[in-house]
Formats: structure tokens, C-alpha cells, sequence
């Protein structure tokens, strides 16, 4: 165990050693800070909230104070290996824009979220007439950053749309596992989806 | 006065001064056969001399940045918010180097200086100087004090025009450079400000083309201006607000005359009048003229990403969403040009109302996100 959290080591996994990474909504720079230790990664990371901006410095791990509902616009095309946005696709405002900038910047985009096709979101939501609470999605609806919820076939028929390519999926269960459940029927027994994309060649 | 001294303070200080018989081709063409620097220090050099830090002071600052010169001092140096032990540049750790600038009037060479020549005071013969022959002066102050590569080079404002200038010239002697609530270069808007203020002065009658010194005299009236202007430009519609709001000085009612009446009158007036004391004229218009020159990326069609090409600092970049002297946006051009060359930065944008100002003030976010990366300078170096 290197103490990283099952999305996260995930993710790392992703990476290829000495990549180009630029992590959408860092928080305190805790994946980037592993992947520059493990994968010889470099990069920076985005975020807007104040106490995770000085956390990254602190820990030395390069930040740009910035709201993604900006977009990426100061970045180049194709300047990272890997554009990053782990579960904070569902708190942005234009989160299909979102994508394809990332796809922009760089040549793949990993994008996790919460699952809002869950059994446990549907439950709470279908049987009891509840907006769902759960571990992922842990806020009340008039308090949640969560704006743009989806589910695994909403975030995939997006990606069909938008001629975005999913190149892996990895499904992780409330438990954080990789269970044969959610292979069977990810959509409802996934609680984090994490997908590694790319843009389909043109033509 | 201090009753006493803070115990987070670097303490008494006194100011140093270096002359140099070497002359200095400046970017101007002319040359300045020998100058002085004016400078401080706080902090012990290690034994490897990995602990240096150089800070860069703005437009009307100096090489006071800490501490006091007497218990007769009524303040402290310019940034004694920011440096000393404990403070985010951390004296206890760091050796701490500030210069005051050539054409200043604070003890380095400048316009009301004796022209060797002439031997009189240079007043408007002083060669043009610009930000690049500030980082000149101050690498040869580094190799005087033996230092060949700084931990970090730090300034706000035209201060951190000179941190980048120190990255693109000397991309070898500083580790880490921190730009605080500084620009790639003046807008129109910015150069029109420093114009008024030249203009203010230049067209006192007591100016005598810059040769007031001679007669004994000083422009105060259009230096007391020019003042007023730029203070305006330093706060924030909001902190004037709050400071002083429509306040009248005496009473609720209006005099319909043009003596004081609102206390921002009296308050600009006050600035204008203390800083005739201790600031010279000519110094003034030096100085701006190098802030409206400052353009590292002209050299290069305008292209900041090609001017920043060959540096190799770590950066932090600083901006105050209430400065609209230096707006953010206008440190965000300097973020991406760096990262369009693949160096590490990071950038902090603090929620300010001060303005400008907000640079010298220990603002928490401000002290938490400046302390945390001169922290790990620090550890780099062992400190």
C-alpha cells in the first residue's frame, strides 16, 4: 500500500513514467505530489479553493490559483500528456466544454465522477423521493458543489457524441473495489467511475 | 517610535554602502563611470552560502526592508511585515540582501549625486537607467558579497519586475524567483499615470530643468502631486471607501470653499506633503521612466514566451484581486508564458481589498501561500 486512495492509485497507474501532467481541481497536490515521487511526472496542478492552493505550495507541488469555469485557455495545445479532472466534473458549469478543452491540452483526458446511476442513488432518489446522500456525493441538495450529476451511460453518450474515445473504464464499488458486480452491471453498482479518453482521430 | 523592539523583528539595523570604480555600460549607451549601492543586510550566510535571498524594492522604496535604524525610528523598514524571524522571509534561516537602486536618492547614485565631471549634482544629466542595469548593479553586489547563486530573488511591484528580469539575465545565480503584484510591462494606462506624475513635477516653476538643487529650492508642489496621483492608483475604490468614505474633516457641513473639507483630501494631501521630505524629484522621474522601459519580452517581438526561454527559475507569481494598478490578468500573462516553457510555477491570486498596497501587508492567505513556498526554499538550502 503506498496510502494513496483507490481512485487516485488508479489513476497513477494510468500514467506513464516522465508524462507531462496537469491535475483539473489538485486539492492539496496530494496525486501530483505521488506522481512526480513514483512516475517522474511534471506538471501543475489547477485549483481555486485558498487553504488547498497553499497546501500544493507547501508541499511543493506547482498550482495556479483558477477557476475551471474559465476554461484552459492560457494552456497550449498539446502541452500535457494527461489532463486530470478526478471527481470534480460534476461541479463544473460547462462540463462537456470542459472536456473537450481538456482533450485539447493534452493528449489524454482522465476523468473520474461519482456514478449517479447507483443503486444507492437510485434507491434514495427512486423508492424513497429523496436526492441521494452517499459517500461520494456526501452533500445535501442545497449545499452539494455537484451541479452536473450523470450517470456511466450519461458521461459515455457524451463521449459518442463528442467523438471522444474512451480508451479504459475502471468501475469502483461503495467500497472502493474493483468487484465482479460492477463488472456485470457497472452502472449500478458503480460508485466512482474512472475513465482514461482520448480524441478519435478526425476523418 | 518603538517603545521596544517586536521579538519578531530583525531589530536595529544599520545600512551599508558599496563603491564601484567600475564603470557600467548601461542600456542606455552611456555609461556611468562609478557609482555607489546603498544596501542592507539581515540574517547569517551559511556555510555553503545556499541561504541568500535578494529582495527588490518598488517605485518609492529603498534598502530599508526591515527593522529600524534607532529607537528614534517611527517606522520600520518597508517590509517589515513580511521579513524577519518567523516571517514568511524568515531571517532566522535565510541571509537577507536588499540594494537600494542607481538613480534612487536614498544613498545609492542617482540624479541628486555629484556628477564627477561637473562636480555638481547630475539633476537631469544622470544617464536613463532601467531595470536591467538595476539587476547588473545588484549581481556585482552579489559577487562583492560572495554569493554566486541567490536561493531566491523577491519583489513586488516594480520590485518584481526586477525578479524577472534576474531570471531572464542571470538565469544561473537565483534557484527560485517570486513576483508579487507585478507585470510584464506598463499598460497605456499605467505610463499615462507616471506621465501626470512627470508632468506634475516638471512643470513647477521651482523645477528649473531639473537643476533645482542649484537653486537651492525643490518642486515640491508638483513632487506633492505626483504623489497624490500615484496613491490613488495604489488603493482600491473599496479601501478608500472604508477608510475614508465622504467622511468631512470638521462637522457635517459643507464649506463650498476649496480648502480640506472630505478627510481623502486631507489624507492625499498629507502623503504628497511627507513624501516631498523624503524623496527626490528627479529620482522620481528616473524611476517611472524605467518602470514605463520595463519590457523584457520587446527584445523579442513582444513574444513573452520567447523572452522567458531560457530561464530556469522555480517561480511563484502573486497577484491581489483588488489591484487594478497590476490586475491579475496581468500576472497571468507572465504564468503562461512560463508554463508555455515548461517551468515550474505556481500562482496565487489573494483576495484583497487593498489595492496595489496589499503587497506589504500580512495578509493571512497573502502570508500562507508566501511563507509556504519561502519554506521550502528554505529546506531546499538546509536552512
Amino acid at each position: 500500500m503506498n496510502g494513496l486512495r483507490p481512485d487516485l492509485d488508479i489513476i497513477a497507474g494510468w500514467i506513464r513514467p516522465g508524462s507531462r501532467v496537469l491535475d483539473l481541481g489538485c486539492g492539496d497536490g496530494t496525486l501530483l505530489a505521488h506522481l512526480r515521487d513514483h512516475r517522474k511526472a511534471t506538471g501543475y496542478g489547477v485549483e481555486l479553493d485558498d487553504l488547498k492552493v497553499a497546501a500544493c505550495i507547501r508541499n511543493g507541488v506547482p498550482v495556479i490559483q483558477q477557476d475551471l469555469d474559465r476554461g484552459l485557455k492560457e494552456f497550449g495545445d498539446q502541452a500535457f500528456d494527461y489532463v486530470i479532472l478526478s471527481l470534480t466534473l460534476q461541479a463544473t458549469a460547462y462540463p462537456d466544454q470542459l472536456l473537450l478543452e481538456m482533450l485539447r491540452v493534452g493528449r489524454e483526458a482522465i476523468v473520474t465522477f461519482p456514478n449517479f446511476g447507483h443503486w444507492q442513488a437510485r434507491w434514495q432518489y427512486g423508492v424513497l423521493g429523496r436526492m441521494p446522500v452517499t459517500d461520494a456525493m456526501p452533500h445535501q441538495w442545497y449545499n452539494t458543489p455537484n451541479i452536473h450529476l450523470c450517470t456511466i451511460r450519461d458521461f459515455e453518450a457524451l463521449c459518442d457524441k463528442r467523438a471522444i474515445q474512451v480508451l479504459e473504464r475502471k468501475v469502483l464499488d461503495d467500497q472502493r473495489r474493483d468487484s465482479w458486480l460492477n463488472r456485470m452491471a457497472p452502472n449500478l453498482f458503480g460508485e466512482i467511475a474512472l475513465y482514461r479518453c482520448a480524441r478519435l482521430p478526425l476523418g | 517610535m518603538p517603545e521596544s523592539i517586536p521579538e519578531n523583528s530583525v531589530g536595529l539595523v544599520t545600512p551599508q554602502s558599496r563603491h564601484f570604480s567600475e564603470p557600467l555600460l548601461l542600456e542606455c549607451g552611456r555609461t556611468l563611470p562609478e557609482y555607489t549601492l546603498a544596501y542592507e543586510c539581515y540574517g547569517e550566510l551559511n556555510a555553503d552560502r545556499s541561504n541568500a535571498v535578494l529582495l527588490c524594492h518598488a517605485l518609492s522604496g529603498d534598502h530599508h526592508a526591515a527593522g529600524y535604524h534607532s529607537m528614534a525610528d517611527r517606522k520600520p523598514g518597508w517590509w517589515d511585515a513580511l521579513v524577519g524571524p518567523g516571517k514568511p522571509v524568515d531571517t532566522s534561516r535565510f541571509f537577507v540582501v536588499c540594494a537600494n537602486v542607481i538613480g534612487s536618492c536614498k544613498g545609492s547614485t542617482g540624479p541628486a549625486s555629484t556628477n564627477p565631471e561637473a562636480g555638481k549634482p547630475y539633476g537631469l544629466d544622470f544617464p536613463m537607467v532601467t531595470v536591467k542595469d538595476w539587476v547588473q548593479t545588484q549581481a556585482r553586489l552579489a559577487d562583492v558579497l560572495g554569493i554566486a547563486q541567490w536561493a531566491a530573488v523577491v519583489g513586488g511591484s516594480l520590485g518584481g519586475m526586477q525578479v524577472l528580469q534576474w531570471a531572464i539575465d542571470f538565469p544561473e545565480r537565483l534557484r527560485h524567483a517570486v513576483v508579487i503584484a507585478a507585470t510584464p510591462k506598463l499598460s497605456a494606462q499605467n505610463i499615462a499615470f507616471n506621465e501626470v506624475a512627470r508632468q506634475a513635477i516638471m512643470t513647477d516653476p521651482d523645477f528649473h530643468e531639473g537643476r533645482y538643487y542649484e537653486f537651492d529650492t525643490k518642486p515640491r508642489r508638483g513632487l506633492a502631486l505626483a504623489r497624490m496621483v500615484g496613491h490613488i492608483t495604489y488603493l482600491s475604490e473599496d479601501a478608500m471607501r472604508q477608510k475614508f468614505g465622504r467622511d468631512l474633516r470638521n462637522g457635517k457641513d459643507f464649506s463650498f470653499g476649496f480648502d480640506v473639507e472630505f478627510e481623502v483630501e486631507s489624507y492625499l494631501r498629507y502623503q504628497g506633503r511627507s513624501f516631498v521630505e523624503r524623496f527626490d524629484a528627479n529620482s522620481y522621474l528616473y524611476i517611472t521612466k524605467a518602470l514605463d522601459y520595463f519590457d523584457p519580452a520587446a527584445a523579442y517581438d513582444g513574444n513573452l514566451t520567447a523572452a522567458l526561454a531560457g530561464v530556469t527559475a522555480r517561480f511563484l507569481v502573486v497577484s491581489f484581486t483588488s489591484d487594478w494598478r497590476f490586475a491579475p490578468a496581468r500576472s497571468r500573462e507572465i504564468v503562461t508564458a512560463l508554463y508555455a516553457n515548461n517551468l515550474e510555477v505556481s500562482y496565487a491570486e489573494i483576495e484583497a481589498h487593498q489595492g496595489h498596497d496589499a503587497f506589504l501587508m500580512p495578509i493571512a492567505q497573502y502570508v500562507e501561500v508566501f511563507g509556504g513556498y519561502m519554506d521550502r526554499v528554505a529546506r531546499e538550502c538546509g536552512a
